[in-house]
C-alpha cells in the first residue's frame, strides 16, 4: 500500500522505482517512526514535541495507531537504576508522558501524610514569634506511616485515630549558655493532649478527668504498630529555635492527615521529578581531529574516542544517558550535520526523593492506586 | 455531569468536579486512543475552581460508554504499571543481596587469608 503512493509521485524522476527500499506493510518508514518516537533537540528549539495519540493518525498508511493494551502489557518495562532508604530512581520504558506527568503530580500533591496543623502554645519567650514557631513546626518531616490514620474534618472531634501530639517544652535558665531547639526536643505524648481546656461548666463534677483539647479513648502506644518505635520527627536536627537565657518555649503541637494539595507541608516527597532518555547520534564518522575536539567539547563525557588502529581515531557514543541537552556539540557551525540529539518519548527516568515518612517505592506504588482509585470514582459516577 | 443533546448521544460534554490535569490529560491520552473517537479534549474553565470538562465526540457509539471504556482502560494500565513496577523493585533488591553476600564472603575470604 506504501509502495502506491510513491510510484506516482517518483515517477517523473529517473531513477527506478524498484530501487527503492521496501516498507514493510503494518510499519511506518523509518522517517515517520523517528517523527512519532523521538523529540529532535535541535540548536535552536525542540520539535516533534507532541505525541502522536490520535488512532487515526496513520490510517492511510494501513498502520493502526490505537491502544491496545496487550501491546502496551508486553511493551511495557520498569528498571530500576538506584534504590535506597530516601531517594529512588528508575525507568519507566512502553509509557506516555501524560500518564507519568500524573504519576509525578500525585506524588507531590494527592498523597496523604502526617504534619503538625495546631499548635496551642502555653508559653513563647523566645525570639522567635508564635506564628513563625508554628510554620517552622508544620514543616518538620514526621517519621509515621500516614496510612495507619484517617483524614480529621472539622467537626470530628481529636481522638487517637486522626491526631498525633507532641510536646515541646524547653527553657534556658538564667546563666546557662544559649542554647539551639532542635526537633529531638518534640517528645510525642501517646495518652493525648495534656493541656486542661477551661470549662465554665461549674455543674462538671470534680472526680471526672479535666477535659483536655484532645479526647483519646486509648493511648497511641498500645496499638501494635507503635509499641516499640515510638512517633518521632524523621531527622533529629533540624533547627525549630534558639533561646537565651531565661527564655522558655513550652506548646503542644497536634499533626494530622492532609495532602499537599492544601499545603506543600503534606507533600511526602522532597519532589518528584522525569527527564526523557537522551539519545546521540552520530550523523556521519567524526575521526581523528574531530573526533578529539568532539570528546572535549562535552561537559559530561558522552562521547569517547575508539582506536581504530594506524593512528586512526573514531568517537563513539559511550554514555548517552548522562546527557544534559546542552547542545555543545552541536552549538558550532558544521556540527550540527555531524551529531544529531534526540529524546525517546516514552522512556522516562523518574527519580522520586522521600522526605522519609514512607519509604520511595511505596510512594509510588500509592500515587498508582490513587490513580486507579480516582479512574473508579469516574465510572461510577458516569454508571 | 453529562451535558449533551437528548436525541444524539454520540457528542457530550463530561464535567467532573475535584479534577484537575492529573486525572484529565491521563484519559485524553487513553480516549484519544480508541478508534470509535473522532474527538476528545478537556478544558478548566478556571484554575480556581476544581472543575474539568472533558469533550468527548464519537463515531455513533455513546459517549459515556467510550468514556467509561477509557477510563477502564487506563484503571489497567494503572494496575500492570503497578505489578511491573513491584516486580522490578523486588528484583532488584533480591539481586543487591545477592552482591552484598557476595561482597561480604569476598572479604571474609581476604581476611581469612590475611
Amino acid at each position: 500500500m506504501a509502495g502506491q503512493g510513491e510510484e506516482r509521485g517518483e515517477e517523473k524522476k529517473k531513477f527506478s522505482i524498484w530501487d527503492l527500499p521496501d516498507v514493510p506493510a503494518g510499519q511506518l518508514p523509518p522517517h515517520l517512526e523517528l517523527q512519532r518516537t523521538r523529540v529532535l533537540c535541535n540548536k535552536d528549539a525542540p520539535i516533534h514535541t507532541e505525541s502522536v495519540l490520535y488512532s487515526g493518525a496513520y490510517a492511510s498508511m494501513g498502520v493502526d495507531n490505537s491502544l491496545r493494551l496487550d501491546h502496551f502489557c508486553h511493551n511495557f518495562r520498569v528498571e530500576v537504576v538506584r534504590l535506597t532508604e530516601e531517594d529512588m530512581e528508575f525507568d519507566m520504558i512502553g509509557i506516555d508522558a501524560a500518564i507519568a506527568n500524573a504519576f509525578r503530580r500525585i506524588l507531590i500533591a494527592e498523597l496523604p501524610t502526617m504534619a503538625i496543623e495546631k499548635v496551642l502554645i502555653a508559653n513563647n519567650t523566645s525570639v522567635v514569634q508564635d506564628e513563625v514557631l508554628a510554620h517552622r513546626l508544620g514543616l518538620i518531616p514526621i517519621s509515621v506511616d500516614p496510612r495507619l490514620f484517617e483524614y480529621m474534618s472539622e467537626n470530628d472531634q481529636p481522638n487517637e485515630k486522626n491526631t498525633i501530639v507532641f510536646k515541646l517544652h524547653v527553657h534556658c535558665k538564667r546563666g546557662s549558655p544559649r542554647i539551639t531547639v532542635k526537633s529531638d526536643e518534640l517528645k510525642w505524648l501517646p495518652n493525648g493532649s495534656e493541656l486542661i481546656k477551661e470549662s465554665r461548666n461549674v455543674a462538671s463534677d470534680s472526680a471526672s478527668k479535666p477535659e483536655t483539647y484532645t479526647s483519646f479513648s486509648c493511648s497511641q502506644d498500645t496499638l501494635p504498630e507503635f509499641a516499640n518505635n515510638p512517633i518521632a520527627p524523621k531527622y533529629p536536627d533540624i533547627i525549630i529555635s534558639k533561646l537565651g537565657p531565661g527564655q522558655e518555649i513550652e506548646l503542644e503541637a497536634h499533626a494530622v492527615k492532609g495532602m499537599g494539595k492544601t499545603h506543600a507541608k503534606w507533600s511526602p516527597v522532597a519532589t518528584a521529578w522525569y527527564r526523557m532518555l537522551p539519545e546521540v547520534v552520530l550523523l556521519e564518522e567524526v575521526e581523528d581531529d574531530l573526533a578529539e575536539g568532539l570528546k572535549s567539547k562535552c561537559p559530561v563525557n558522552v562521547f569517547d574516542i575508539e582506536d581504530l588502529g594506524k593512528g586512526k581515531k573514531r568517537a563513539t557514543v559511550a554514555r548517552p544517558r548522562a546527557c544534559t541537552l546542552c547542545r555543545e556539540c552541536i552549538r558550532d557551525e558544521e556540527w550540527e550535520k555531524r551529531v544529531a540529539i534526540h529524546r525517546v518519548k516514552d522512556h522516562f527516568i523518574f527519580t522520586i526523593e522521600s522526605t522519609g515518612a514512607l519509604p520511595p517505592e511505596v510512594l509510588f506504588t500509592e500515587a498508582v492506586k490513587i490513580l486507579e482509585d480516582k479512574c473508579e470514582r469516574v465510572i461510577t459516577e458516569l454508571s | 455531569m453529562e451535558h449533551g443533546s437528548f436525541t444524539d448521544n454520540s457528542a457530550a460534554t463530561f464535567s467532573l468536579t475535584e479534577e484537575d490535569h492529573t486525572l484529565a490529560n491521563a484519559v485524553r491520552f487513553t480516549l484519544n486512543q480508541d478508534p470509535r473517537v473522532t474527538f476528545c479534549g478537556y478544558s478548566i474553565p478556571h484554575p480556581s475552581n476544581a472543575r474539568v470538562n472533558i469533550r468527548v465526540q464519537t463515531t455513533g457509539d455513546p459517549a459515556r460508554e467510550v468514556l467509561k471504556d477509557a477510563c477502564q482502560d487506563l484503571m489497567l494500565m494503572c494496575r500492570h504499571v503497578r505489578s511491573g513496577f513491584d516486580k522490578a523493585v523486588e528484583d532488584f533488591k533480591a539481586s543487591n543481596a545477592v552482591k552484598a553476600m557476595k561482597i561480604d564472603s569476598q572479604d571474609s575470604d581476604s581476611e581469612e587469608s590475611e
